[in-house]
C-alpha cells in the first residue's frame, strides 16, 4: 500500500494502481478540508446565523 | 412529539405509529444480529458453504446490492457531470439508496471473510494484480463518497441546521458536490467493473472466463455499463414503494420519466452488448477450451431458463417498456419495468457467481449445487431490514425529497408534458 | 543464503496404471502436514485432503467395469510466466508462486479467508478451516513440528511439503553443497505409495526421474514431449506441473476429451 511495505515493487502495476487509489484519496480529502476550514471561517464570520 | 425534527412544511405518520413500524422490522434486524455473531463467534462453519461453494449467497448479494446501489453514481453523474438538472429532485433518494447498499456490500463482506480481523490485510498487503483488490479499494473510497454525500441530507434535519456551523458545511459541500460526483463516478466506473473482473478472469473457470482488452475481461465493461443501467431501476422501485407506503407523491414524474427514458437506453445498450458476449462466449471462448454449446446449461436447475430470464425477461423487455413514452408513463408498465430490471441484473450478478462454482470443470467432476443456511438468509435479510429502517428515518426527520411539499399540497399534481422531460425544471419551490 | 541462481521446478507424474487407489498418500500427507480432520469427514466438500484420491469408472458392466484411480495433489500451475490461478486473483499476497521453486506458496498468517483462491482454482486443490482444527486427546503431541497448524477460517492446500525442502536446502548449506539431490527432496505422498505410482522431482533438471517420464517441452507450454505424459484441464492454460500417464485409452479418453457434455462416463468418487 505503501511505498515503504516491502511487497512495494516500483513498477507500471503499483504506480497506476496505487496511483488512481491516491489521486481519489487526495481529491476527497482537500475537498472536505476545504468544505470544514471555509465552513469555520463562515461561521466566525456570522453567516448562516439568520439564514431563515 | 419528534415533529420539531420534521422537514418543513412536511406531514409524518403519529410517532407511535412509527416506532411500531421501526420495532417490527427491528427484529428482522436483531434476527440478521443474532446470526451475524453466529458466524463471527462460532466461524463460517454456520453457513452451507462448502470447499466448492467457496463463494456463495453473500457475494452474490454483495455484487447485487453494488450493481443495485449503481443509481447513486449514476444519477450523480447524469446530474452534475451531464448536467441533467432535473434529476436534483431525486438524487438525494438516490444518494440515500447507494449509502444504504454500499453499506450492506461492506457489512456482508465483514461477515463472508474467515478471519474478519484481518480485513485490513487486503489494503496493506495489496495484490494490486488482484480484480478484488481493486473493488476493495474503489468500494471502500466510494463508500466514503456516498458517506460525504449524504452527509449534507443529515444536516439539512430542520434543528441540525440551525446549528451555523453545520449549516454552513452543508452549503459548501453542495458547492462543490460535483468534485465529489465526478470522484464517486470515476471510483465506481472501476470498481463495479473490477467485480465484473472477478468473475471474468477466472480462466481456470470456462463458464466465467471471458477474453477482453488489456487486462480488463469484456465482464470489467460489462458490470459497469450494467450497474449505470439498472441501478436507476432500483431507485425508481423503491420510489415507488416508499411512495405507496407513505401515501405520497414524493418526486415529480417528469424526473422519474427521465430517468427511466435513460436506463431504459443504458439497458437496451448494455443487453445488446451482453447478448454478442454471450454469444462469442458460447461459441468461441467456451469451445476452444474444450466445452461445446450447451455444456454449461446441461442441469436440471441450471438449465438454460437463467440465460432467457436474464437477457430477455430481465433485460430486453425492460428495455423496451422503458424507451417507449407509453410504457413509461403507465405507471404499471413502469413498476414492471424496473422490478424486471432489477431480477435481471440480479440474476446475472447470481450466475456470475453461483453457476460458476455449480459447473464441473474436471472431466470426472459432477455438478454441485448448495442450498444457503438460515444464518445466511439472516445475514442478507439484515441489510434489507437495516436499509428500511434508514430509508424509515431519512424520510421522517430529512428532506430528501425536495418536491414533496409542492407534490401534495396540490389537490392533484399535474404531469409534465412528454417534451418538458429533458428540459431542466424550474428550481425546487421547497428547498428551504 | 542464496544458494544458487539455478530455477527449480518441482513437479510430479503420477501412474494412473500403477495407482490402486488405497489412500496412502492422502493418509501420509495429512500426517506429514498436520492436517486437521472432523469426526465425521463423509462430506468430501467440506473436509480438507490436501491430495485426494479421486475413482472414475469406465461405467461399462460385468465382465468390461473397469476403475481408475486419480490422486490430485495442488498441481503448483505455472500458468503464463508465474499467472496461476489462485496466485494472481489473492488481493493479499497470501499465495505466491516460487520461480525458485515453481511451488505456490500458502501464507496462513496472511490469509484472511476471503476464498477467491478456491473460487479461481479450477482442481479444488484448496481447501478452507470451516472449523478450528480439533485433534484427539493426545494426538497433538504427535503433530509435526515443521509445518504450523492452521487456525479457522483461512485457505490452506498441498504444498508440495515444503518444509522438507527447506530442511534439505539446510542441511545441503550445511554440507557445503549447492543442489539438493534427488532423493533429499521427496514429497510424504511419492515416498509413501506402495505401487511406486507417484514420482517427484525437479522438472528442469534432465537426469530426475520425473523428467525423463514427462520429457516437458519448455516450446510448448511444458506439455509431455513424448505425448505420453499429459495434465489435467491443460487447455485452460494453467501449464500445472503434476503430469499423468496411463495406457488405458478410456482413461486417457476421460482425462483428455473435455467436450463431454451429459454423455460422461465418469462419475465422481
Amino acid at each position: 500500500m505503501f511505498p515503504f511495505g516491502f511487497e512495494w515493487i516500483w513498477d507500471m502495476s503499483h504506480l497506476v494502481f496505487m496511483g488512481g487509489l491516491w489521486y481519489a484519496l487526495t481529491i476527497i480529502g482537500l475537498g472536505m478540508t476545504y468544505c470544514v476550514i471555509k465552513a469555520v471561517v463562515d461561521t466566525l464570520q456570522g453567516k448562516g446565523a439568520h439564514h431563515h | 412529539m419528534d415533529s420539531a425534527l420534521f422537514p418543513k412544511g412536511v406531514k409524518r405518520c403519529p410517532t407511535w405509529q412509527f416506532l411500531l413500524w421501526i420495532g417490527a422490522v427491528g427484529i428482522v434486524l436483531l434476527w440478521g444480529v443474532y446470526a451475524m455473531l453466529l458466524c463471527w463467534l462460532k466461524g463460517l462453519n454456520q453457513t452451507n458453504m462448502n470447499d466448492y461453494y467457496g463463494f456463495a449467497l453473500w457475494i452474490w448479494a454483495d455484487l447485487a446490492v453494488i450493481a443495485l446501489g449503481g443509481g447513486a453514481f449514476f444519477t450523480g453523474f447524469l446530474r452534475y457531470l451531464v448536467g441533467k438538472d432535473e434529476l436534483k429532485n431525486i438524487i438525494n433518494f438516490a444518494v440515500l439508496i447507494g449509502f444504504i447498499c454500499y453499506s450492506s456490500a461492506l457489512l456482508i463482506l465483514a461477515i463472508d471473510i474467515g478471519q474478519p480481523l484481518r480485513g485490513w490485510f487486503i489494503f496493506w498487503h495489496a495484490n494490486v494484480h488482484s480484480m478484488l483488490t481493486e473493488v476493495a479499494f474503489c468500494l471502500t473510497c466510494y463508500f466514503g463518497v456516498l458517506t460525504i454525500e449524504y452527509l449534507p441530507l443529515i444536516l439539512e434535519n430542520r434543528q441540525i441546521d440551525k446549528v451555523p456551523f453545520f449549516h454552513n458545511l452543508s452549503h459548501n459541500m453542495h458547492e462543490i458536490m460535483a468534485v465529489f460526483a465526478a470522484t464517486g463516478a470515476f471510483l465506481s466506473f472501476f470498481h463495479q467493473g473490477s467485480l465484473g473482473g472477478v468473475a471474468g478472469v477466472l480462466f481456470g473457470r470456462p463458464f466465467a472466463f471471458r477474453e477482453g482488452i488489456f487486462i480488463w475481461p469484456w465482464t470489467f465493461f460489462l458490470f459497469t455499463w450494467s450497474a449505470a443501467a439498472f441501478g436507476p431501476c432500483f431507485t425508481i422501485f423503491l420510489l415507488k414503494i416508499t411512495e405507496k407506503i407513505t401515501g405520497k407523491k414524493l418526486v415529480r414524474d417528469s424526473t422519474v420519466w427521465l430517468l427511466a427514458k435513460i436506463s431504459g437506453w443504458m439497458i437496451l445498450t448494455y443487453i445488446i452488448a451482453k447478448t454478442i458476449d454471450t454469444i462469442y462466449w458460447l461459441t468461441v471462448t467456451a469451445p476452444s477450451a474444450g466445452y461445446g454449446v450447451g455444456f454449461f446449461y446441461d442441469n436440471w436447475f441450471y438449465n438454460i431458463g437463467w440465460l432467457v430470464a436474464e437477457i430477455v425477461v430481465g433485460g430486453f423487455i425492460p428495455a423496451l417498456i422503458l424507451i417507449t413514452k407509453k410504457g413509461r408513463q403507465n405507471p404499471t408498465a413502469l413498476f414492471v419495468a424496473v422490478l424486471l430490471g432489477v431480477i435481471g441484473v440480479s440474476i446475472n450478478r447470481w450466475v456470475m457467481v453461483l453457476q460458476v462454482m455449480a459447473v464441473p470443470v474436471m472431466p470426472f467432476d459432477t455438478w454441485a449445487l448448495y442450498y444457503p443456511s438460515w444464518q445466511e438468509v439472516a445475514t442478507t435479510i439484515l441489510p434489507v431490514a437495516y436499509g428500511i429502517i434508514l430509508v424509515s428515518l431519512s424520510y421522517r426527520y430529512l428532506p430528501v425529497f425536495p418536491n414533496e411539499v409542492e407534490l401534495n399540497a396540490a389537490p392533484e399534481p399535474e404531469p409534465l408534458p412528454e417534451a418538458d422531460e429533458d428540459v431542466p425544471a424550474e428550481a425546487a419551490a421547497a428547498q428551504a | 543464503m542464496e544458494m544458487n541462481a539455478k530455477q527449480h521446478k518441482y513437479g510430479m507424474v503420477i501412474d494412473l496404471d500403477k495407482c490402486t487407489g488405497c489412500g496412502a498418500c492422502m493418509v501420509a500427507c495429512m500426517s506429514e502436514n498436520n492436517v486437521p480432520f472432523k469426526k465425521d469427514e463423509s462430506n468430501k466438500r467440506d473436509s480438507i485432503t490436501w491430495m485426494r484420491v479421486y475413482k472414475i469408472s469406465n461405467g461399462k458392466p460385468y465382465p468390461d467395469a473397469d476403475v481408475c484411480y486419480l490422486p490430485r495433489p495442488c498441481m503448483h500451475c505455472e500458468g503464463h510466466d508465474g499467472h496461476s490461478p489462485c496466485v494472481s486473483v489473492c488481493p493479499a499476497t497470501a499465495t505466491d508462486y516460487s520461480r525458485e521453486t515453481g511451488v505456490v506458496s500458502q501464507i496462513y498468517t496472511r490469509c484472511f479467508g476471503c476464498r477467491y483462491c478456491m473460487a479461481a482454482c479450477p482442481y479444488h486443490a484448496r481447501y478452507f478451516n470451516w472449523w478450528d482444527p480439533v485433534w484427539p486427546d493426545g494426538m497433538e503431541k504427535t503433530l509435526s513440528p515443521n509445518v504450523s497448524p492452521r487456525m479457522r477460517g483461512v485457505v490452506e492446500k498441498c504444498s508440495f511439503c515444503f518444509h522438507r525442502y527447506q530442511l534439505a536446502r539446510e542441511k545441503a548449506i550445511y554440507e557445503g553443497r549447492d543442489e539438493v539431490a534427488e532423493d533429499e527432496y521427496q514429497t510424504a505422498c511419492a515416498q509413501a505409495c506402495p505401487a511406486g505410482a507417484i514420482v517427484f522431482g525437479d522438472l528442469n533438471n534432465p537426469d530426475h526421474q520425473v523428467t525423463r517420464i514427462v520429457e516437458p517441452d519448455p516450446h510448448h507450454h511444458f506439455t509431455g514431449h513424448s505425448k505420453k505424459a499429459f495434465r489435467l484441464l491443460e487447455q485452460l492454460g494453467t501449464n500445472p506441473k503434476v503430469y499423468y500417464t496411463t495406457e488405458r485409452q478410456w482413461v486417457r479418453k476421460i482425462l483428455g476429451q473435455y467436450n463431454f457434455g451429459s454423455q460422461a462416463a465418469a462419475h465422481g468418487a
